[in-house]
């Protein structure tokens, strides 16, 4: 049984004990427990499913790479699936469930897939389910939802916050080993500013667990001592809980800094995700390491070599009394032997090497461990638990030659860096055939932006897995000088350990394994792929790496192939008999481990999810309980419903009421910009439709812009306020857009021409008064002359109204009399209140953007966005009066000359009637005789804003169709969704007051 | 005239730093190229400040005169001196290329002080805030807006536009709460 | 996500800050221009693996037009210089030969 000693335990404090949860039972742990640690002290072996076959999964690994130890952890609003146990650290009624069964974890209903492995091999996906077609909705998939998948994703609210922040720094060091720490104390002492993060809550690494010594002190007091320094020194940050989770572009990278995982709702962001600049990242993130590929190497009680070591050291946790190590270097040695310290029973160690002569094998002699070299496992015995393991010759079959009765195996294939931070922007690796391992190619690391490397690989992560102190001293050094900072000369401090011998690659175990055990041999825990898998991946056909990913699915689980990887590729290259570097690796890609979606959301949720565009009237609308709808990131006025009005009624009664007395508009997000200077009116030309420098000061007129390829883009009334000075209104939500576009044009194109420009768009409110008693109370407000001789239409004048000082605008877009009074922002809602109040004997009422719409539809006036989609031109639209023929040039006049533009067969603007009064559908299109090769119908034309007119209580359209001027009269037919059709008569687009005579009384 | 609404309530708040909503205040937009005659002679008439050299802000008293861009500056100065200041720019400037705009309702201005102010902006700013320069005005992005600041002994001034006013009020608040120091 | 240094205010501006703007040193052709001309100059794009000259506006700070000439397959960075030119200045020129010997010259 698995079991907690009753001394040692480097990590925990025994005086705080810990109360937590696993499937509802009650559990103990200590302080300083990792979840995975506190279910093996209670004997809490199993602890999930695979993936595909449901077999029994125990703990695998003590940290990020952890496969199997998957599970949900809280809930309600803190309910997080597939939360790693190796990385969760105990806190007290922690609850957690495992995940990945049904109904239950011992008893579970999908192991029956294991009887239909014969269904499930390589590429399962692509092959089972394909026929019959039906049993995939009504067969296949509901079970596989049922059974499969991992955790369950929470239903209710995140109640954690999260938060985002951005640093900088000279030198990032990822990764708070012995090796980070002295490359971080390398660059402190130089002066550099430096960030060193470690994604657990301990500093030190294994360096501490294995005992080494550091320049004779042992690596524990070291690392203290070395943590002291750093975090004495004010330009250096020291992070623990942080996860650098992906390296991007130029020294981007993002950390994950777990605040409160460990202390749930003490009212600290659960989550930080830190968005840093680095000027170099040192990537002293270690090595990882590898299983090796024996038959039901799955069975729970078999774990890496390392991890039960550091279960021993740190938590004073065995998973067995009786072990068996199984390696095919002298590092297992130290599992061996530490357990033997620890007066626990080692069975054997099972070393497939001919010869076992290291100092470390010696030493495992001495202490009376049997070792039998030039053995492998057979197949390890057992169903929810190890009961033992068969030994063969690594060189046969897997012929049995003996049994040892076990109840834990510790594994040991060698290490692999962990090479991920160098590899997320480029940087390539290179084989390593005396280490078995891909370690980071210094000559071509990911690039930054001076062009020398951005990531440098530092110790165990470089390959240097026992000179690890002092290649980061190198590499260091190596990342100062090109940062431009000067370091001390100094000696590297001495890492003292036992000399090793060479490893031996062993990817099968045995060499010649039968099909049985290689069918049984798993090289990815969670997706439950085998090494036969992979080989009949390569038989099919597979030969690249990234193809037998998809196929076989390796190293597609939450653990992104962190122990499959590399097994996986040797196995791939043993079957298509090429070299490993030929095959190469899958792309690694960000982030190492999974990042809360809440950490990248940051503080972008509820109220602040995005920025809401408020006018200075923007509380009376709320008090008046207006429906709004976004235009851009502003919010509008959609309509006002009194009391028992749905939204529409309240439309109907906005129109009628402005046509028939009096409405107002907050127009105040029409875009504002003041454009100046000698150059004004020659640049107004380029960039309007028709002539602006023409327009007499004291008037407006309505213009147009377009892009270069002649398409319309924006449309606005510009007002030239004196010699050299005009105003440009734009749509809302356009204004940066055009404003930006006036600069691009004037800072890129035309740069010797003097022309200003501002946006002023927030500097006014801007209410529209609009309808036949618009003048009378302008009147009543007082204070200039409004008259029609003092203010004819399409003219402008300052003057002050109520004493608010103004600029009124003759303008109209709804075909009424109508006034455009501009006040500053800060006015704008005593203004307003001001119109209300002498209205309100003039039957005045508010109006919202679909009465607007509705409005300036009645009279054909086109709408950007709605006539428009950036294909349409203002001759599209019969607006050719407002395109100058005259000009030489303007932007779009090139692109209007273009023969499908200029093309008669170009569908135009008409107004539709539906015969029988009603609306026709949004976006409904004008069908024409005949197919098109797809068997769709012909069309000859579209609908582009169509709406119920209050003021002629019937269905109007706009729209756009073939010959349509031409037209006038013809009845022609919509297609509608559901397969009918709707019949309109082709109009004009005018159907309110066809010869404008309202707004120029 | 009625009095000044600023765009939203000026209510404070019990962060690790505090934020609140200070003004109104005057401010005009001056455009003109770095070297137009009687440019000098402008910005020191309209606010008593010497024209302020690239990315800094000139402060005299309750007068300060920002570099927004190389033809651009921010004069910020009372509410009640921005006519004499447009028409101080107007005579300095008088038949040179030129655009000055009373801009002071288009903006809103946020004071967040104390010992950690800088951590609140750190969280919503991509800047480098260990290095930024005494009399540094940056204009940047706070979250989702555009956003100018500068750091004095108390805290930052920030300045962003009016219609976000809420939104960066919520911001700020938000980033500041207890708990969340850095 | 990259940084470039603003060549107007001298801000080393990470993207979110910048508005990206296609291609640099595109020559307008407006009325009386040929259709191949005009082809070219509104949809014939550059897409260069290697060194590339292209238009960043510094949106959120100093709101003016830059250039940058970037390597497209490092990311490196040759430099980055004022809107108001027609072609790219000597000093990026020569820096750009100082790391690409090989590259052909800005056409
Ligand atoms: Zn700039």
């Amino acid at each position: 049984m698995s079991t907690r000693l009753t001394t040692g335990g480097r990590l925990i404090d025994r005086a705080a004990p810990i109360d937590f949860s696993f499937n509802g039972k009650r559990l103990s742990g200590f302080a300083g427990d990792t979840l995975a640690s506190a279910l093996l002290a209670n004997d809490q072996m199993l602890v999930g499913r695979s993936f595909k076959y449901h077999r029994p999964r125990g703990i695998v690994a003590s940290g990020a790479e952890e496969p199997n130890a998957l599970v949900n952890l809280g809930h309600g609003a803190r309910a997080e699936p597939n939360q790693r146990a190796t990385t969760t650290e105990l806190f007290d009624r922690l609850q957690a469930r495992s995940q990945n069964h049904w109904p239950s974890l011992e008893f579970d209903v999908g192991v029956l897939n294991k009887h239909a492995a014969r269904l499930l091999p390589g590429g399962f996906y692509y092959k089972t389910f394909i026929h019959p077609r039906a049993a995939w909705k009504h067969l296949f998939e509901p079970i596989i939802r049922q059974t499969a998948g991992l955790g369950a994703a929470p239903k209710d609210g995140d109640a954690d916050r999260y938060e985002q922040v951005y640093a900088f720094c000279d030198l990032l060091v990822v990764g708070g080993g012995v090796a980070g720490l002295h490359a971080a104390l390398v660059a402190a002492r130089a002066g550099a500013r430096v960030w060193l993060v470690e994604q657990s809550a301990q500093w030190g690494g294994r360096a501490p667990v294995d005992g080494d010594l550091i320049d004779g002190v042992p690596a524990a007091d070291w690392v203290d001592a070395a943590v002291a320094e750093l975090a004495g020194m004010a330009h250096v940050t020291l992070r623990a809980r942080t996860m650098a989770a992906g390296v991007y572009d130029h020294g981007y990278v993002l950390l994950d800094e777990r605040l409160a995982d460990h202390t749930p709702g003490d009212g600290r962001p659960r989550h930080r995700l830190w968005r840093m600049r680095a000027g170099k990242i040192i990537a002293a993130t270690g090595a990882i390491e590898r299983p090796l590929s024996f038959a039901c190497n799955d069975v729970p009680g078999v774990m890496l070599a390392s991890a039960l070591r550091d279960y021993l050291v740190n938590w004073a946790v065995v998973p067995g009394q009786r072990t068996v190590v199984v390696t095919n270097n002298d590092d297992a040695y130290r599992t061996a032997i530490a357990l033997h310290q620890a007066g626990q029973t080692i069975a054997a160690v099972i070393d497939a090497r001919d010869q076992a002569e290291g100092a470390l094998p010696a030493q495992a002699r001495a202490c009376g461990i049997r070792v039998e070299t030039g053995k492998s496992i057979a197949r390890v015995k057992g169903g929810k638990r190890v009961t033992g393991v068969e030994v063969c010759r690594q060189t046969g079959d897997g012929t049995i030659s003996n049994f040892l009765a076990c109840d834990a195996v510790a594994m040991s294939g060698g290490w692999s860096p962990v090479v991920h931070l160098y590899s997320h922007c480029g940087g390539k690796l290179i084989w390593d055939d005396a280490g078995a391992m891909f370690r980071p190619d210094a000559a071509h690391p990911p690039i930054t932006h001076d062009g020398r490397a951005m990531v440098i690989a530092a110790g165990a992560a470089n390959g240097a897995l026992r000179t690890a102190v002092a290649d980061a001293d190198a590499q260091v050094r190596i990342a100062l000088k090109e940062l431009g900072v000067k370091a001390r000369k100094a000696k590297a401090p001495r890492q003292d350990l036992p000399d090793e011998a060479a490893l031996q690659p062993v990817w099968i175990m045995p060499q010649a394994a039968t099909l049985g055990l290689r069918a049984k041999a798993w090289l990815d825990f969670q997706n439950d792929v085998k090494v036969s898998d992979v080989q009949l991946a390569a038989r099919e056909g597979y030969q690249s790496v990234e193809h037998t990913k998809r196929y076989t699915t390796l190293g597609m689980a939450t653990d992104q192939g962190k122990l499959s990887n590399i097994n996986g590729l040797a196995v791939l290259s043993e079957a298509l008999n090429e070299p490993v570097p030929q095959v190469g690796t899958t792309t690694f890609r960000p982030p190492y481990a999974p990042v809360p979606l809440g950490a990248l959301a940051g503080e972008a949720r509820g109220a602040v999810f995005q920025p809401l565009r408020k006018t200075p009237m923007d509380d009376w609308h709320a008090a008046q309980g207006a429906t709004f709808e976004p235009v851009g990131l502003w919010r509008r006025p959609y309509c006002y419903s009194h009391p028992n009005e749905t939204p529409q009624q309240a439309v109907a009664r906005e129109v009628k009421n402005t046509r028939q007395a009096l409405g107002l508009l907050d127009a105040s997000t029409l875009g504002k910009i003041i454009v100046k200077g000698p150059d004004a009116g020659r640049f107004l030309d380029m960039l309007y439709t028709n002539v602006m420098s023409s327009l007499p000061v004291g008037r407006c007129r309505y213009g147009l812009m377009c892009n270069e390829q002649g398409f319309l883009s924006d449309d606005g009334v510009v007002a030239r306020i004196d010699a050299d000075t005009w105003l440009c209104h734009t749509t809302s939500g356009g204004a940066d857009r055009i404003h930006g576009w006036m600069e691009d044009w004037l800072q890129c194109e035309w740069w010797d021409w003097q022309v200003f420009t501002a946006n002023v768009t927030e500097q006014y409110a801007q209410v529209a008064v609009v309808g036949p008693n618009a003048r009378k109370v302008l009147e009543k407000l007082g204070g200039m002359d409004v008259s029609q001789d003092a203010l004819p239409f399409m003219a402008w004048t300052d003057g002050s109204l109520a004493g608010f000082g103004c600029r009124v605008y003759r303008i109209s877009f709804s075909g009424e009399l109508s006034y455009e009074i501009a006040v500053p922002a800060d006015q704008g809602a005593a203004f307003w209140q001001a119109c209300h109040d002498a209205g309100a004997a003039l039957g005045a009422m508010p109006y919202g953007t679909e009465a607007l719409h509705i409005m300036r539809a009645e009279k054909g006036f086109i709408m950007i966005g709605d006539e428009t989609d950036g294909t349409v031109t203002p001759q599209d639209l019969g607006l050719d009066w407002a395109v100058s023929k005259k000009k030489a040039d303007f932007l779009g006049k090139r692109g209007q000359e273009r023969r499908f533009l200029a093309s008669p067969e170009r569908w135009k603007l008409v107004g539709f009637e539906t015969l029988d009064g009603s609306v026709i559908p949004d976006g409904a299109y004008v069908a024409a005789a005949g197919t098109n090769a797809n068997g769709q119908r012909h069309v000859q034309g579209r609908v582009t804003s169509t709406y119920h007119s209050p003021t002629l209580g019937r269905g109007i359209a706009m729209g756009l169709l073939l010959d349509g001027p031409d037209r006038m009269g013809e009845v022609v037919s919509f297609a509608k969704v559901d397969g009918s059709t709707v019949q309109a008569r082709v109009v004009s687009p005018v159907f309110y007051d066809k010869h404008g005579e309202k707004q120029n009384v | 005239m009625s009095d000044a609404v600023s765009p939203i309530s000026a209510a404070g708040s019990e962060g690790f730093a505090r934020v609140r909503q200070i003004g109104p205040l005057g401010m005009v937009t001056l455009r003109a190229k770095a070297g137009t005659k009687g440019l000098k002679a402008a910005v020191k008439d309209a606010t008593g400040c010497a024209l302020p050299d690239k990315r800094r802000i000139v402060t005299k008293g309750a007068f300060r005169a920002g570099w927004m861009s190389p033809d651009e500056y921010l004069l910020i100065l009372p509410r009640a001196d921005v006519a004499k200041a447009l028409a101080a720019i107007a005579k300095a400037l008088n038949g040179q290329h030129h655009l000055a705009v009373d801009v002071s309702d288009a903006r809103a201005v946020f004071r967040i002080e104390g010992a950690k102010a800088d951590q609140v902006l750190r969280k919503l700013c991509p800047v480098d805030f260990d290095r930024l320069a005494a009399g540094e005005l940056r204009r940047t992005r706070a979250a989702q807006v555009a956003a100018a600041f500068w750091r004095d002994d108390a805290g930052f001034t920030l300045v962003c536009f009016r219609s976000v006013a809420g939104y960066m009020g919520d911001l700020l608040r938000l980033c500041a709460q207890p708990g969340s120091e850095l | 996500m990259l940084l470039l240094t603003c060549p107007y205010c001298g801000v080393e501006a990470e993207e979110t800050e910048l508005a990206p703007g296609g291609e640099a040193h595109l020559k307008r052709f407006g009325p009386g221009s040929s259709d191949d001309q005009f082809e070219a100059y509104l949809f014939a794009r550059k897409n260069p693996k290697g060194v590339h000259f292209e238009r960043w506006r510094h949106a959120y700070g100093c709101g003016k037009w830059f250039l940058a000439a970037r390597c497209t397959a490092t990311l490196e960075v040759f430099g980055t210089y004022p809107a108001q030119t027609s072609g790219p200045p000597d000093d990026i020129i020569a820096r750009i030969k100082a790391r690409r010997p090989d590259w052909k010259g800005f056409a």
